[in-house]
């Protein structure tokens, strides 16, 4: 559905990703795992369409990305971006409500079936009883399942998030995995900067791992999330805990 | 929509005629009520008529207009920055405008030279600004305030200048129109059409604008022609300051205090925002000029004077009152 051909990606001179081929089907969800400043906003800021790649492209239903008008993209692809601005002075329905602004063209809409749309997103993540209270006195926990919601409403085939786990007590980083893991089960692609590689191997299906200097591995996680990947990835020391279904390594 | 809100907005519009009415009704000449009716439905006393009509509407359209616009460039300018602060003067427009007067009334040009004056260094200061802040990958909100308070500062002291080297007889006329004057307004029609152009061409950007309280990215990623919206957001903005400017001088506190009143009253979305606050900057406007023009009639004070001195303390009760 949608896929990196070629991709390069440079920040000031310096190649973060280099020459990445993936594809992510419909039904796919995939990780991107990797260091601070290894290159995992940037990769989604250019599958997103917002950052020009310095070489290859963006391919979105056999189309370069760049080619979609800036609102047919956004009734396709959806992202949570890591850092989005606080300053929404409306309430947090109306804040779930603007996921709508590609296909409605007014960026509120009073018709109900829409506004229990919203209010069931706000549902599936936890957020019931706070549709009319002010996006901006949420917790730091709460507003980035607002902005999830909000993504989810766009109602897009293909999700892109940025850490969506940040600022999340477990309940609520399962709570985000699962209505992420939903959506992938009924048909989207999903690609998601992750932090935590247990979280990833318990929900997603394959992983991108970027390293430096612009190398990344990918593949089905079964097969790429290994002691040695990791602790070349993350340069410290794990072990494995015992688990019999998942691999999971925590640091030593 | 919640009954407060449709309160709120039904005040709104019956303070349009309300002020409108108000200013029109009180002046240095007392004509009693039912002369006055008759003057406005084109009967009565002469001279009736040509005080209602020659006089105090065309001051009151012109109050109203100037408010509208100072209140109109303002909502954009908060929302285009994303700063509270922003406000039509912070880019540099009225002292152009200022600047370019000034320079008018000390070479001794005619009235509507000075306006032509006024014109270009508003223009200079608009065209300036917007050059240094637009980039190709898009706006960049420091770069138009740095730019905006820079070019103000310069302006400042060419004002200065100005009027160090004004002989003293000039030097009260700049000074009103430094603080803001509606007593030269007499042909409001000129704002009204841009009054007009700018709330049309503004409502239709309410949802970007919206949107763009999220950040360029985020705009972007829903679908909002992020460069087009903020270039359309600053056009309007820069036209609707430099029409105000060029009608009544600098006055202060309206443009950047009326959004944030509404706001505080609970009205976020644009869609109703931008046409709220021209209404309610208007109203505003008009009440302090014939509050300008009837304390100490017959001379009438500036009325940045008198927009500052209501302004502050209403603004400052709501801010105790608000919660959170």
């Amino acid at each position: 559905m949608i896929a990196a051909r070629g991709l390069s990606i440079a920040l000031a001179d310096r190649a973060l990703i280099q020459n990445l081929d993936i594809e992510i089907k419909a039904g796919e969800c995939w990780a991107v795992l990797g260091r601070n400043g290894s290159g995992k906003s940037s990769l989604l800021l250019a599958m997103a369409g917002l950052r020009r790649p310095s070489a290859g492209e963006v391919r979105l239903r056999e189309r370069s990305i760049g080619q979609w008008p800036r609102r047919e993209l956004a009734k396709m692809v959806s992202i949570v971006l890591q850092d989005e601005s606080a300053d929404y002075w409306g309430s947090t329905l109306d804040y779930v409500m603007l996921g709508r602004y590609p296909r409605s063209r007014t960026a509120y809409s009073e018709d109900p079936a829409l506004r229990n749309q919203a209010l069931s997103l706000l549902g599936e993540l936890d957020l019931d009883g706070h549709e009319a209270q002010p996006y901006r006195t949420l917790s730091g926990g709460e507003r980035q399942r607002a902005r999830i919601a909000q993504s989810l409403m766009q109602d897009t085939e293909c999700l892109l998030l940025d850490e969506p786990l940040q600022h999340l007590d477990l309940k609520h980083q399962l709570a985000v995995m699962q209505a992420l893991a939903r959506r992938a089960t009924a048909g989207r692609a999903v690609l998601m900067a992750l932090h935590d590689p247990a979280m990833a191997s318990r929900l997603c299906g394959h992983v991108i791992l970027l390293y430096d200097s612009g190398r990344a591995l990918h593949g089905r996680i079964a097969e790429m999330l290994t002691l040695n990947n990791l602790e070349s990835l993350y340069q410290c020391r794990l072990e494995p805990a015992d688990r019999s279904d998942i691999q999971v390594f925590v640091p030593r | 929509m919640s009954v407060n809100r449709r309160a709120l907005v039904m005040l709104v519009l019956l303070a349009v005629p309300a002020s409108l009415a108000i200013a029109v009704w009180n002046g240095s000449v007392d004509i009693p009520s039912p002369r006055l009716l008759a003057a406005l439905f084109g009967g009565g006393d002469a001279i009736d008529r040509e005080i209602l009509w020659g006089l105090r509407a065309p001051r009151a359209l012109s109050a109203f207009a100037c408010g509208a616009l100072l209140a109109l460039a303002g909502t954009l300018l908060q929302a285009l920055l994303r700063n509270p602060l922003a406000d039509p003067f912070l880019l540099g427009i009225s002292g152009g405008a200022a600047a370019g007067s000034l320079t008018g009334m000390l070479v001794g040009a005619a009235l509507a030279l000075q306006h032509v004056f006024a014109f270009a260094g508003a223009a200079f200061a608009a065209a300036s600004v917007f050059a240094f802040s637009l980039r190709p990958s898009g706006w960049n909100a420091y770069r138009v305030i740095l730019a905006g308070v820079a070019l103000s500062a310069g302006f400042g002291a060419v004002v200065s200048l100005l009027l160090s080297l004004a002989p003293a007889a000039q030097v009260h006329g700049m000074l009103f129109w430094l603080m803001g004057d509606l007593s030269g307004a007499t042909n409001p029609l000129p704002a009204w059409i841009v009054l007009g152009i700018t709330a049309v061409l503004a409502q239709f950007q309410a949802a970007p604008l919206d949107l763009l309280a999220l950040g360029d990215d985020k705009a972007r990623s829903l679908g909002v022609a992020v460069l087009a919206a903020q270039s359309i957001t600053f056009g309007c903005a820069s036209l609707a300051t430099m029409a105000a400017v060029l009608l009544a001088g600098s006055i202060g506190f309206v443009g950047l205090v009326t959004p944030h009143l509404l706001r505080l009253l609970g009205v976020h979305h644009h869609r109703l925002l931008l046409p709220l606050s021209a209404a309610t900057g208007g109203s505003m406007l008009t009440i302090a000029d014939t509050l300008a023009r009837s304390i100490q009639a017959p001379v009438g004070l500036p009325v940045g004077i008198v927009t500052a001195l209501i302004g502050v303390p209403v603004l400052l009760v709501l801010l105790a009152r608000m919660r959170g």
